[in-house]
């Protein structure tokens, strides 16, 4: 049988953007006690590295900040919370809209909260104006889901 | 990233080697602009062998490399891509931009050479 258990993380960085390689390569290493697959481990590096980049670049507008993660992990899924204490977002909805970004002359594209709602089973964001984002994102690791049911 | 021009064809090709996020995207986007307004190529390859991660900053990136080259009358296109970069490419729409090309051998065998 599996070895399956519950565990739990905690990071914290500075807004720096070499750390966003430095974030997804973590949680990828922690998640990696479930025994996800390849395809899973991918969307949730690239759901990291979208949440993470937001915080340092929207949250803290490239200045210096810090980024704080709390992962855990279930029998059968993951739980992954990313924020920042930065500027808040005004309005989620429309930031949560495919193509909305606020700073295209940085060359966004508004695709990163579309990303994360498409390859995470959930996505929930919480922000206040001046008090910062906090970005809870769910998934489930479907192997473990199965071999649950096998059992 | 490696750098080749191919002058009979005006092709200019980038193949890219490392993860593209945020971090990597503004170093590429300087060299990249640089080497475009040099050659003023007639087609414009992103090859992604050896590109193994990109998330929205890789759209952003692609789409303004797009818009530059665009500009002097060129066309854009990536080869060489991943299953899961693929689905990023897709879900953004940037595809309709800049096609997915198959094409074998780019730029020939001396590729790597041309750093
Ligand atoms: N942590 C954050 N703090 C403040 N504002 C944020 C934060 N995250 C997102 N936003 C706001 O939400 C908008 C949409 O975010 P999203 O990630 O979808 O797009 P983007 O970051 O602008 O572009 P892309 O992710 O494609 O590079 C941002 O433009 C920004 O205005
Ligand atoms: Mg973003």
């Amino acid at each position: 049988m599996k070895n399956v258990y519950e565990n739990e993380m905690k990071l914290e960085f500075l807004s720096k953007s070499n750390n966003e390689s430095f974030a997804r390569i973590t949680i990828a290493a922690f998640v990696a006690q479930l025994d996800p697959t390849i395809e899973e481990i991918s969307d949730i590096k690239t759901a990291v590295s979208e949440a993470v980049t937001n915080c340092i670049i929207h949250g803290y507008e490239e200045k210096e900040g810090t980024v704080k993660i709390e992962c855990k992990l279930f029998a059968n899924s993951i739980e992954i919370e990313i924020s920042d204490n930065g500027k808040g977002i005004e309005n989620v909805e429309k930031a949560r809209q495919a193509l909305y970004t606020s700073k295209p002359e940085l060359e966004r594209s508004g695709m990163g909260f579309t990303i994360m709602e498409s390859f995470m089973d959930e996505v929930k964001i919480e922000s206040v104006l001046g008090l910062g984002t906090k970005v809870t994102m769910k998934k489930m690791i479907k192997a473990n889901v199965e071999q649950e049911i096998k059992i | 990233m490696q750098v080749k021009y191919i002058k009979e064809d005006k092709q200019l090709i980038f193949k890219i080697d490392e993860e593209i996020d945020h971090h990597s995207s503004e170093k590429i986007r300087k060299r990249a602009d640089y080497e475009i307004q040099v050659h003023i190529p007639k087609k414009l390859i992103f090859d992604f062998e050896h590109v193994t991660f990109m998330d929205s900053s890789g759209i952003g990136m692609l789409i303004g490399r797009y818009k530059l080259l665009s500009m002097f009358g060129g066309k854009t296109s990536i080869v060489n891509v991943n299953a899961p970069i693929k689905k990023v490419l897709e879900m953004s729409g940037v595809l309709k931009l800049i096609p997915i090309e198959e094409i074998e051998n780019i730029g020939g065998n001396n590729l790597e050479k041309c750093i």
